[in-house]
This record gives structure tokens, sequence and C-alpha cells, in this order.
């Protein structure tokens, strides 16, 4: 196909020697950079070299060959700390030693609504669109624990999401995709163990071994009292459920990312940049420490915890930030928690493009919000990317909407150019000098909550919904105040309301999901289900691990919402005051 | 307790249904608060009877409820029934969250006072609540 293979005849001229630039004038002679080189920059080098390469992209429009990483002309002790090489402890530079012209980024557009049919359809048009990963949403009666026949769940099933009450609902939503074969990412966070359960059996009745399985459970429990406020049962059990489930699958599904660890929402929410960082670090330490509690290596684990980040609309601060949290990251996981594993230093993360500055008013100015959003998660480094629709203020995205998000991630990879070097933004005064600024802010919330005494106490005490409703206030009030513009809001608005197609919801989709449940509660073996849930309950109020009961309650055809009550039964509810 | 002219407004605001986005309705109960009115947020996954008590408690001039879960066109005419059915009709109500154009009108004509969508300027909500209540001058 051509649009895949660059013709142009520097394309096939041999590669620079070490493949890098280094500044200007700089020597570049192999035997020259050997001289003074430090042992990361020879690891960087030999990483370099055996590293593979896409055969699109590496010139420009006008045939200029482009280096994987350019560096400064003096490689110095500072460099070293600061920055160092991509691929390389600190990661300030990215995780990989080519990045992306290895392998581009993972597009994965969230999607999911209706049954389990109408999601399954949608996945199976977005890998036919060239979407690598798939990325499930859940309806708001699944995220919160309750099956599509609770009387608090009427107007809401399938409308955010997918539909879930119980295993067979899970194996219709992903009838005739491999399990084996396509990385599968999961929004779900208080009750994550159960859907976990619900996808690892599924993959068993397809018969894919629980090794080969790829994909990330998002599973944060902790933002959730910070910021997105889906939490069913109280912190400390929440945190328990989410080490269940780190300690499950590090043993036996090891290619699988248990839990990714999320600013998204706290940003969405109202955070600033800085927030949205440390908040999101503190998250992820509480979850090692808890984790090392239980006696687990921080290397067998580390490696597997993923992150999750907003890509806002200050384009730079954004890239400062995804650096600063690479940062932070290996550093603390080196000096603090003894990692002695690169991959546990390593920082992964998937980003998405902020929902919240997406606007009502002239909604296709959003496509250009989405792709200046996109290009800043790129050029930080994010391992995947899901850029919003164009219609996501005013509903779910059309199949329209969806299509334009995906060609735009397309245009970034294939034609701008921005994918073809490692982090081209490194060595600007003002990133670097933003990356130190957000790294010194975060550490000074890390010492804020531990004079809080710790990240539960900081929750009860309210300490993170304080700062996030601050920061949301001031912004809002700076808005009304035209300290700041936003294009069709309060600046170049337009008296035309201009219009975009949006997605109708079937009204029938509750009753035919209703109507399932029904079906699938009158043929399962009611002992079984009652058996399975009295050893949930018993599971719970123990020491276990809980999720070889949840297998047998998935396998028992329990519900979703029977199986949270179980839980609840020895783990209480939480409630919190407004 | 003072007179219903003079003491200050009292707002009720819930976020109903299953859906936690609370920042719009936190920013909102704040600056309802700064521009002196009394204001009782009841918190998250109210439902349409939770809301009526607490409106009746508190003996509200104002409910406002938010919604950014598309689920508008089911809770909101259950919650006008039980306002209804409890003698609070002159209670003022006001819907925020993510609501389609289309749907404002059908909103309206149930008995909705105003919708305010994101991006609304917060002194409007303020002004339309005070205005509403008979209390430009205040």
């Amino acid at each position: 196909m051509s649009a895949f293979k660059d013709d142009s005849p520097a394309a096939s001229a041999p590669q620079a020697s070490g493949g890098t630039h280094q500044g200007a004038d700089a020597p570049r002679s192999p035997a020259a950079s050997e001289k003074n080189t430090s042992r990361s920059q020879q690891a960087f080098r030999e990483a370099l070299a055996v590293a593979k390469e896409r055969e699109i992209g590496l010139t420009t429009v006008s045939g200029r060959a482009v280096e994987p990483v350019y560096l400064p002309a003096e490689i110095d002790e500072d460099y070293e700390t600061r920055l160092g090489f991509p691929g390389q402890y600190p990661f300030t530079r990215g995780i990989h030693a080519n990045l992306y012209r290895g392998r581009l980024w993972t597009m994965r557009q969230f999607a999911g609504f209706g049954a389990a049919e109408e999601t399954n359809a949608r996945f199976k048009y977005l890998l036919e669109k060239g979407q690598t990963g798939l990325s499930t949403a859940f309806d708001l009666p699944t995220l919160m624990g309750l099956d599509s026949d609770h009387p608090n769940s009427a107007g809401e099933v399938g409308r955010l999401g997918v539909a879930i009450d119980t295993l067979d609902d899970f194996e219709r939503l992903f009838a005739g995709i491999d399990l084996g074969a396509v990385s599968v990412s999961m929004t779900i966070n208080a009750p994550a163990a159960i859907v976990l359960a619900f996808y690892l059996a599924t993959a068993e009745r397809q018969g894919v071994a629980w090794d080969t399985l790829r994909g990330t459970l998002q599973n944060d429990i902790l933002k959730e009292y910070h910021a997105q406020n889906e939490f069913v049962f109280p912190p400390r059990e929440s945190v328990r459920l989410v080490i269940d489930t780190i300690e499950f699958c590090t043993r036996h599904v090891p290619q699988f990312n248990p839990v990714s660890i999320s600013g998204y929402h706290i940003r969405e929410a109202g955070s600033t940049a800085a927030e949205e960082l440390a908040f999101t670090l503190a998250d992820g330490f509480h979850y090692v420490e808890q984790t090392l509690a239980r006696g687990l290596p921080v290397d067998h684990f580390a490696p597997r915890l993923s992150f999750f980040f907003n890509s806002h609309n200050d384009f730079l601060e954004e890239i400062a930030k995804f650096r600063a949290a690479r940062r932070i990251w290996a550093r603390h996981l080196r000096e603090r928690y003894g990692a002695k594993d690169p991959r546990s230093w390593a920082l992964r993360f998937h980003a998405q493009t902020s929902g919240v500055s997406l606007q009502a008013q002239q909604p296709e100015v959003n496509v250009v919000r989405v792709a200046y959003q996109a290009l800043a998660a790129v050029l930080g480094g994010c391992q995947s990317l899901h850029t919003n629709s164009r219609d996501e203020t005013l509903s779910l995205p059309t199949l329209e909407a969806v299509t334009i998000a995906l060609r735009t991630q397309q245009v970034l990879a294939y034609e701008t150019g921005a994918a073809n070097s490692v982090d081209p933004l490194g060595g600007s005064y003002q990133v670097e000098a933003w990356t130190d600024a957000l790294e010194a802010e975060a550490e000074a919330i890390f010492a804020e909550i531990e004079r809080a005494g710790g990240m539960i106490a900081a929750i009860d005490a309210g300490y993170f919904r304080r700062r996030i409703a601050e920061s949301a206030f001031r912004y809002q009030t700076e808005v009304d105040a035209h300290k700041k513009l936003v294009v069709g809001v309060n600046a170049f608005t337009e008296q035309e309301p201009s219009t975009i197609p949006l997605l109708e919801m079937d009204p029938e989709i509750e009753t035919r999901q209703q109507e399932n449940l029904a079906r699938v509660k009158a043929a399962r073996d009611s002992a079984a289900v009652e058996h399975a849930l009295a050893t949930v309950r018993r599971v719970a109020a123990s020491q276990e691990n809980i999720m070889p009961a949840l297998m047998a309650a998935a396998r028992s055809q329990a519900t979703l919402g029977e199986t949270v009550n179980a839980l609840a039964d020895s783990l209480g509810r939480y409630r919190r005051g407004a | 307790m003072a007179s219903p002219a003079t003491r200050p407004i009292r707002v009720v605001l819930a976020k109903i249904g299953l859906d936690g986005h609370d920042r719009g309705i936190q920013v909102v109960a704040r600056a309802l608060r700064d521009a002196g009115m009394e204001v009782i947020y009841t918190g998250l996954w109210q439902t349409p009877a939770d809301v009526v008590r607490a409106v009746e408690d508190e003996d509200a001039d104002v409910l406002g409820v938010s919604i950014l879960s598309g689920a508008h066109l089911t809770l909101v005419p259950t919650l006008v029934e039980s306002l209804r059915k409890r003698g609070l009709d002159r209670v003022q109500l006001i819907v925020g969250g993510i609501i389609p154009e289309t749907d404002i009108p059908k909103l309206e004509a149930l008995g909705v006072a105003r919708v305010f969508t994101p991006g609304a300027p917060l002194p409007e909500i303020a002004e339309f609540i005070r205005r509403s209540a008979g209390r430009a001058a205040e």
C-alpha cells in the first residue's frame, strides 16, 4: 500500500553513524563519541543500534533525513542527571531509545454503548478502520455495581457505555474478537475485580491462555474519591481489592496491566496540571507501598503499573507534565522503593485529549482543539492515545465523529513528522524550566499529603477534593471575567447555533438488556450462584485474595450487582457528606 | 425566621441519577453562596424522592439539579411530578449539565424554569435566580 511506503530516494540512504545528531558541528564518528561516553550513553547507543525501525517517515516532505534523537553538543553530568538518553534513567526524554521510530503509539478510541451487541459492532468497525487496540466504556449502572433491572438504573442502561450484568453479556461483547490477538482496555473501577473475572472467564471460554492476554484494567479507585465519584466500598477496603488484582495478575496474567493510575479525571474535575501530576503519582506510590506490604518484590509488579493522563489545552505545559511524570516516577521507584529493573522505573502512559475543554458552541472547532492536544501527547511520549470526538460535549459520538477523531491521530502519525524523532522539544529552555518546576510542585504536594497523614487520611480529610474544587472555581472565575478566552464561548461567538448530527439512543435497549438478564437468571443454577456468593462474602471478610472467588462467581453467572452486594456485605459501603 | 421577602434566597442543589460529575455543581454552589444565597448541596446519587424531601425540609425557593449522564428525560419528569404531588410547584426548578439543544424545549415544557449548559457564566446563573425570585435589586 503506497500510503505506508516511502518511495523518496532519501529514504533508502544509509543512516548516519550512531543514528543521533549531536549539536550543529559535533563529531559524528562512532570512534570520536565512544571516547567520553558514560555507561548510560553506551547502553543508549547499543539499544538504538538494535532497535527496529519503521520503514516510513524517516525523511521530511522535503527529503531531509530525520535522526532518531537530537542531543546537546556537550553531554555533561547535568544532562545525564536531569534528562538522560531516551530509554535510559530517568527517562525524561521517553521510555524507548527510538520511541515511535520503532512502533507508533497505540491508537485506542474509547467505545461502548447499548447492549453487548452494539458495542461489539462498534469494536469491529474500529478494528476495520485501522484502530490497533480496544477500549471499553461501561454504562453508569455497571460502573456503580448495579444490575440493569435495579430501580436506580432507570434511564441509564446502555447510555454512556455498554451494559454488563453477567458473564453471558461479556462473552457477547467479545464474540468474534480474538482476545489473544487484540489488547483490550476496560474503564471500570469500583467493580473492576469482578469485571476482570468476567474477562478472564471469557478468555478461558475462547480457549485463550491467560499469559497471552494484553490490555489494561483502569482499576484505580483512589482517583474516584478525589474526583470521579464512582466508588462503592470504603477507601481502605477498595485499595485491598486493587492490590488483590495486582497480586493475581502478577502471578497469572503477566502481560496484562492490572491498574491504570489515572490523572485524567482529576484534571477533568478542575485540577491544575501540577495537581494532576502529583495526585496521580501519589496514588501510584500508595499502590506500590500496599503491594510491597503483601510481600511482593517491587520488580515483580512495578513494570506492569501503567498510567493515564489528560492532554489539555496548554500545549507546552502538558508536554512538560508528561516529561516530569516520567522523571519523578523513575526517581522514586529507584531511590525510594529500591527497584532495580529499568522496566519498573519507566512510566508508561495512555493519554486522552481533554473532554472538558470541548465546547457545545461551534462544535466543529473541537476537532482543532483535539488535534493540538493530541500533538502535545505525542510530543510528550505517550504509549497510547484516545482523541475525543467533536460531539462528546453534546452526546455519545457518532460514527462520523469517531472516524474524524481517529483520522486526526493518523494524520499526526503519518503526515506531520512529529513521530519521527524522540522528544523533539527536549532542550527547549521553556519546556525544561517547566519540567523542573512541575517536578518541584509535585514534590511539595507529596510533602503535604505526608503531613496530612498519608493517602487515606488525606482522602478522609477532603484534601484532594478541596484543592480540585478551588482550582476549578478559580478557572471559571477567570473565564467569566474574560481573563481567559474560550473560542465560541466568551469570544468569537456566533449568533446562529451550529448543529452537527448526534447519536440517537435506541430506547428499546434498556428493555432488551433487562430481558437478557431475566433469561440468564432463569437458566442458571441458583444453588450454585448462592454458594459462589457465600464464598465471595467469606473471602472478602478474610485476608485471602478475592480473585478465585470472583472467578467462581462469574462462571456461575452471578450478576455484577449480586457480586458487588456480596462484597459490600463484608467490606461495607462508603458514603461521604456533600 | 426572617420574612420571605427579606431572608436570603434558599437554594437546594443536587446531583440526580448515577453520574458523579460534580465539578459544575460545586462551582455553582460556591458562586451562589458568594452571591449571598443560602445553598444546600445534597450530594451525589440522589433520587427524585430524596431531592423533594430536601426541598421540603430546607424550605427552598429554588431547586437546581445537575445531570451529565444524558438521563434527563427519564429523571426530570419524575422529579417534576414528585414536586407537584407535594405541592411544591412554586419552587423554581433549574437544570444544569450536558443537555442537547433539542431537549431544552422539552424540559421547559415540563416546567423547568431554565436550563444552563457547560460554559454558562456564573454571574448569569446568580442573576437569573435572583430575578426569578423577585429580588433583582437585592
